[in-house]
């Protein structure tokens, strides 16, 4: 604090001693309980998601009753999100760098053709087969990031084109038509690896349901304990700013669309043993639902806020809706509606905690 | 491509002018040019138009609802000066104004597959009977399990819109099954004790699968699967696998399709009721000569508002009183 003489100065000056004499104070005034509230979520974002779940499996646990607490209900609908939110990590990590991906449902589904294709109709080895599948997937995700940082598209603009783009390429590979349980069953049945159970008492565990979590925890540390995973955080908060400290943002950005198209060939391979069979004409919608995912997840739109621990609970919140409601009796579309409030509601609370006063 | 087709149409329009009747141009819209369906459904055609000697030409949209591109195509149609198009709309009322226009223009116009609502927005309809598709199913089950007061049925439907599809096939399982199905256009409104629940597949092997697990969490028992088509099918196959269950319950679809009529040969669909979009296209071109011939009209069915292309069902396991054919006759006659 500026000590100061009370008598001293000018006779227009005296007045000053009646003014506040604190300067720039950062000192925690007592707040209303609301704003504490307001500002430990802005401090831990994920802290939303996680209540929201938490409330969510309590209440539907009420309503629904037994069925819905069961271990095996519960590992269901793990292994009913899983695809789902393998895609809204890979969606997250776009997402924070201010960016979207339309594209990404429309990545996996064309590389699980391509990976069906190539192991069951042609008979490569499986391991190659994946292999390549994961290179076209990254190259799908190098197409995005390279029209967003060259040409300088906006990312919407780009992923909505090649939405459209990896979709008919998919169409026109598998001809419209699906691979069979049985067919890859025979030639190449490690395609179908994630499908495996895990059983625990009555809880069955896919690989998939695991490599999703494990899958976000990666993504966790390499965010979060890496100069790289800062990076992107910092490009989503300002980019130019992040470029005058020295950050290669360009190159940075095509880095995480080609993370995130890799992602998704990931999540292709994990697909083919969710569903079965390789169907091209699943997952049409999945790239809104990975945007849903996140967005009730907390991470912000406008980029580089958000933790994506958030998009594992988002769908994992959706989830749980949809399982609660569904086995409390409510149609369908209804089920719909109540994820369009969420999305809403998630988005106002968002918009509310960025609105926190020092 | 599309440009290519335009000029090369509005060139055929200038000479079909100049020349004689018999010189007619058909027209083939579709929904969509990529599902095997209505890939199925061009090759008839072509096939039909060929052995005429008549032109066609065939359009597409580029994805199911994609109205503004058939509704360009008729007009094109019209341009053209075709005798006939056939057309199976995207919008089933969304496209009533252009093809009032292309009748006003004295051409014939026939839908293929999905009715216009109404139906006499077209001149004719030629369609698969849906209810009948599933009745056959729905009382080939019910003879297969024989006492069916035991049944526990999951109904796997289309999405939340209830097209007539969807509800036509539906409701013609549940009275083919012996099921009182209350209002005939609604799913989902019956108080049969022994329906489980009704789910949505999306018609496709994810929602098939996902629909299963929800059907069974709510009874593990389901021993009557009704799917609204194979891809469906064949997920709600996998779900049943994964739970271990898939030997307690039957399976029946619709469709026709050749991945669906495979699984019936391995045992994974009981019975599935087939479609024929070939003999639709082949019918639909035939009309379309007769017409440009001396403008005689096609008739629907008696008792129909329709003209029924037929439905037939193909399992490996025949009951008495119901007319079927084999898994190995049906794949030379299935489509995709």
């Amino acid at each position: 604090m500026a000590e100061r003489s009370t008598a001293s100065g000018q006779e227009f000056e005296q007045t000053l001693n009646q003014s506040d004499t604190s300067v720039a104070d950062f000192a925690n005034k007592r707040r209303a309980p609301l704003q504490r509230v307001q500002h430990t979520l802005h401090a831990n974002p994920t802290l939303v998601p996680i209540i929201v779940l938490a409330v969510a499996i309590v209440a539907f646990g009420l309503i629904a009753g037994e069925r819905f607490f069961t271990p095996f209900n519960l590992t269901l609908i793990m292994q009913q999100v899983s695809i789902i939110g393998i895609l809204a990590a890979a969606q997250s990590l776009v997402i924070i760098t201010a960016g979207i991906d339309l594209s990404v449902a429309a990545i996996m589904v064309l590389i699980s053709v391509i990976m069906g294709n190539l192991g069951v109709s042609l008979g490569v080895p499986t391991v190659l087969a994946l292999l390549l599948g994961f290179v076209a997937g990254a190259a799908a995700g190098l197409l995005n990031g390279l029209l967003v940082t060259k040409i300088k598209l906006p990312p919407f603009i780009v992923t909505l084109g090649t939405w459209n783009i990896f979709f008919a390429l998919n169409l026109w590979l598998s001809g419209a038509q699906s691979i069979r349980s049985q067919d890859i069953d025979a030639n190449a049945s490690f395609l179908k690896f994630f499908g495996t159970n895990i059983i625990l008492g009555s809880a069955r565990l896919t690989y998939g349901s695991l490599l999703m979590i494990a899958i976000f925890l990666v993504l966790w540390y390499v965010l979060n304990k890496t100069a790289w995973g800062r990076h992107v955080y910092m490009i989503g908060d300002d980019k130019e700013a992040a470029e005058m400290a020295g950050i290669r943002t360009n190159r940075t950005l095509v880095q995480v669309y080609m993370v995130a198209g890799f992602i998704c060939a990931i999540a292709a391979w994990a697909s083919i043993g969710r569903v079965g069979a390789i169907s091209p004409q699943s997952f049409y919608e999945g790239n809104l639902s990975s945007i849903t995912a996140v967005v009730i997840g907390g991470i912000s739109l406008f980029g580089g806020r958000g933790s994506i621990l958030g998009a594992l609970f988002g769908a994992l919140i959706v989830g749980v809706f949809e399982s609660g409601l569904r086995l409390a009796g409510v149609d369908v579309l209804w089920q719909v509606f109540a994820t369009g409030w969420l999305i809403i509601i998630a988005v106002a609370i968002d918009q509310w905690i960025r609105k926190v006063s020092a | 491509m599309k440009l290519l087709l335009t000029s090369s149409a509005l060139a055929l329009a200038a000479m079909t002018t100049g020349a004689m009747a018999q010189d007619a141009t058909a027209c083939l819209i579709t929904k969509t040019d990529t599902n095997p369906f209505f890939v199925k459904m061009r090759e008839g055609a072509t096939e039909a138009a060929n052995a005429a000697g008549i032109n066609l030409l065939t359009y597409a949209g580029a994805i199911d609802g994609d109205v503004e591109a058939q509704v360009a195509a008729v007009e094109t149609c019209i341009a053209a000066g075709a005798a006939g198009i056939l057309i199976t709309p995207s919008d089933s009322r969304a496209l009533a104004p252009v093809v009032t226009q292309a009748r006003e223009a004295g051409i014939l116009v026939i839908a293929l597959d999905t009715p216009f609502e109404p139906a006499e927005t077209a001149d004719a309809t030629f369609a698969t009977d849906n209810f009948v598709a599933g009745q056959l199913i729905g009382q080939w089950a019910a003879a297969t399990m024989g006492d069916t007061s035991g049944a526990r049925i999951a109904l796997l439907d289309l999405n939340a819109s209830e097209i007539s599809v969807d509800y036509l096939r539906d409701n013609g399982f549940l009275q083919g099954f012996g099921v009182d199905i209350m209002d005939p256009t609604d799913i989902g409104d019956e108080t049969d004790e022994r329906i489980v629940g009704n789910d949505v597949t999306n018609g496709n092997e994810e929602g098939g699968r996902t629909a299963m697990e929800n059907l069974l969490q709510l009874d593990p028992g389901v021993n009557v699967v009704y799917t609204i088509n194979e891809p469906a099918a064949a997920g709600a196959y996998e779900a049943l696998r994964a739970f271990g269950l898939e030997e307690q319950a039957i399976i029946v679809s619709v469709d026709g399709g050749c991945p669906g009529v495979q699984n019936v040969a391995e045992g994974i669909i009981g019975a599935t009721s087939m479609q024929f979009p070939l003999r639709m296209a082949a019918m639909g071109i035939d009309a379309i000569i007769a017409f440009a011939a001396d403008g005689t009209r096609p008739e629907n069915t008696p008792g129909l508002d329709f003209f029924n292309t037929g439905v037939t069902l193909v399992t490996d396991h025949p009951v008495e009183g119901i007319d079927s054919i084999t898994s190995q006759e049906a794949l030379s006659l299935c489509w995709g």
